[in-house]
């Protein structure tokens, strides 16, 4: 039977699950389905230039403004006042200038373009399991359950470990969510709008070195414009050095006002970083001692030396998003639900798959075509003489508000709108539970979501692949609906059957109508 | 090679019964290790020193790649002063143990775990958040 079931997946080019899983140092090879690469498809809101090299949030305005203000100023040096101090002075000092710009440039464009540590989100399994264990735990009370923290003992500090509902993942200790980004980033230290992205693990010390940088060359620029125009009032009388080089005015203007900024800036990371705390610690006063007597920082390494050179010397982890890999098209797997909630059957091209939908409102014409016509034909057969309480079937509903071309969304909006009756689940559950989370979406419910885009999209290529796997030749989705519903194993069974298409249509059909009649 | 055909085939012919996710430990701070724990799930696959010990090798790889030594200031350093550029040609440490990990992995499922219906994915495709471990029905096709 199973070999009937993967037999019929190969005809729907669904491919198998290598041994030789990916990694990010290995680009996998092309699938025949999708040959986008993962960065088109991640769920943060980021930007990506460069076929997903460069990585970046999503306003990069004060980015600008800073590479501005520092060529703009170092331009002004560099033309202006170096060749009259390389005269008067040595010409070591336009050298020592172009090599603190070009680290400053350096640093600044690391810092803003690499990856600073974001954490990728569950997969649906292991947001499934993790709501298991939760519900477990909880006994399963109330429909919305508290926040949700784990407790561990770092090094003799409790800390606790917060859940976070977008990424559907304890955070490790020392991450945090960055609500700009939309992304939970290990070590998050803050969001800089002047460098366009957010300061974590993988960047603080770019980050550091462009700050300390940016100071030195602040007060060089500073001190050697001063001197300039010194050494020419000197010659000239006061007024007639400026008026000789009013470029220097606004050099000074500007490296007045940064000096004492950026300098208390690198100063206080100096601090930071001999302590080994984030600013977000620091602000929260997490590991100070005003909290308790024996509050201390379990994370520093004891002395200042070995807390910097961990810093800024340490081994530098690869990031862990793998951007430039490709999106695997897995092999559905397939699993009889161990309990009406959680489903262990869910696979990264899902996710993937979900997150497409996400990101193009109408990414795949084909199969909004392609679900919308099974839905005209499941309609058309045995649905239409059985006496069904909620017809299945393509009436404009005023709820969905037109977010899909296809009418499929509102088919399926239909059977599914009574589901959550039934179901304790939490409207924080897994993607996995799209049938319900959908509704969630649909104003008669009331409840606002942060995936509110996503859903009304996911529904009809999940429940798709519900229906009829075999007519898809899609990116494999996963039985959603299946799961939540008492009436799973009728789908299951009609899904393992496959005696014919049309036995399994029927059956899945009339899985439709027991679901419209709860 | 006789190991991944049979796991190939079986990946083909058995569906996932289960899936046990291992979590990381963080009782000494933010290094990179997992639980040694052994779930309940897996009592009837595989023999729980087996388990253990697998799951001590990768916390001690980790260990390694994360290790603060001279070997990783000296690159450090090394990388500060070239701009980082010295990382186009050369991998990072990290990196190079990563990727021994990943084989380590690879031999493990080839050699102990696909014989008995289990499958390891290598957490860094999870992010180093879990060890997914994957349970496949015991259909006895492979023995």
């Amino acid at each position: 039977m199973h070999l009937g079931v993967s037999e019929s997946m190969r005809e729907c080019e669904y491919s198998q699950i290598s041994t030789r899983s990916s990694t990010p140092m290995e680009t996998p090879y092309k699938k025949k389905t999708s040959k986008k690469r993962k960065w088109e498809i991640f769920p943060g809101r980021n930007k990506f230039y460069c076929g997903g090299r460069i990585m970046m949030a999503k306003q990069t305005g004060v980015f600008y403004l800073t590479l501005v203000l520092i060529l703009v100023t170092c331009g002004l040096f560099f033309t202006f006042d170096c060749p009259f101090l390389a005269l008067q002075l040595t010409p070591v000092i336009p050298v020592i200038g172009g090599v603190l710009f070009l680290f400053v440039l350096g640093t600044l464009l690391r810092t803003s373009f690499s990856d600073p540590g974001v954490l990728p989100r569950a997969t649906p399994d292991e947001a499934a399991d993790l709501e298991r264990q939760i519900d477990v735990a909880n006994g399963s009370t109330g429909y919305r359950p508290p926040p949700r923290t784990k407790e561990v003992v770092i090094n003799g500090q409790t800390v606790k470990l917060k859940y976070c509902f977008t990424c559907k993942i304890f955070r490790p200790p020392r991450a945090s969510h960055c609500s700009l980004c939309d992304n939970c980033v290990d070590r998050f230290d803050h969001h800089c709008p002047w460098v366009g992205n957010c300061v974590g693990k993988r960047n603080y010390r770019f980050f550091y070195m462009f700050i300390l940088s940016l100071s030195f060359l602040t007060i060089f620029i500073f001190a050697f414009v001063i001197t300039h125009i010194i050494l020419r009032s000197h010659r000239n009388g006061f007024l007639n050095a400026l008026k000789d080089s009013p470029a220097s005015v606004l050099e000074v203007v500007v490296c007045f006002f940064s000096v004492w900024s950026i300098v208390g800036l690198s100063g206080f990371h100096t601090y930071l970083i001999s302590s080994n705390q984030t600013t977000n610690e620091d602000i929260k006063g997490s590991w100070s001692s005003k909290r308790g007597k024996d509050n201390y920082n379990p994370y520093s390494h004891g002395n200042i030396f070995t807390n910097c050179c961990a810093a800024l010397c340490g081994p530098l982890p690869p990031s862990l998003i793998d951007r430039r890999g490709f999106v695997q098209s897995d092999t559905p797997q397939l699993a009889p639900p161990t309990n009406g909630i959680t489903m262990y059957g869910a696979t990264q091209s899902q996710q993937s798959h979900m997150f497409s939908m996400e990101s193009k409102p109408i990414c795949d014409q084909d199969q909004c075509i392609q679900s919308t016509k099974f839905v005209l034909q499941a309609a058309a057969t045995p649905l239409l003489q059985q006496q069904s309480s909620e017809p299945v079937i393509l009436t404009a509903s005023p709820e969905n508000g037109g977010t899909l071309p296809g009418r499929s969304a509102l088919t399926l909006g239909g059977p599914c709108t009574s589901l959550p009756l039934g179901q304790p689940t939490p409207p924080t559950s897994t993607p996995s539970l799209s049938c319900h989370e959908a509704t969630d979406m649909l104003p008669i419910h009331g409840h606002s979501h942060t995936h509110n885009h996503s859903h009304p999209l996911q529904e009809p290529v999940a429940h798709h692949h519900f229906l009829t796997p075999e007519e898809v030749p899609s990116p494999p989705g996963m039985l959603h609906c299946g799961s939540p519903m008492g009436h799973s194993h009728t789908m299951q069974a009609g899904f393992y059957n496959l005696a014919s298409q049309d036995s399994l249509h029927e059956d899945s059909v009339r899985g439709l109508v027991k679901l419209s009649s709860v | 090679m006789a190991e991944t055909h049979s796991l190939q085939d079986m990946r083909q012919q058995a569906a996932v019964a289960a899936k046990v996710f291992i979590q990381r430990d963080y009782t000494n701070g933010t290094v990179c290790q997992f639980q040694t724990k052994f779930p309940s799930e897996l009592e009837t696959r595989i023999e729980k020193q087996q388990f253990e010990e697998t799951v001590r090798t990768l916390n001690n790889l980790y260990a390694e790649a994360e290790k603060l030594g001279s070997q990783s200031y000296i690159e450090g350093c090394l990388a500060c002063l070239t701009a980082y550029t010295v990382f186009l040609c050369m991998e990072t440490h990290y990196e190079k143990v990563l990727k021994k990990i990943a084989k380590y992995i690879q031999e493990q499922n080839d050699k102990i775990y696909a014989p008995r219906g289990l499958l390891l994915t290598d957490p860094i495709e999870r992010g180093l958040r879990v060890i997914e471990v994957t349970i496949f029905e015991d259909r006895s096709l492979t023995r």
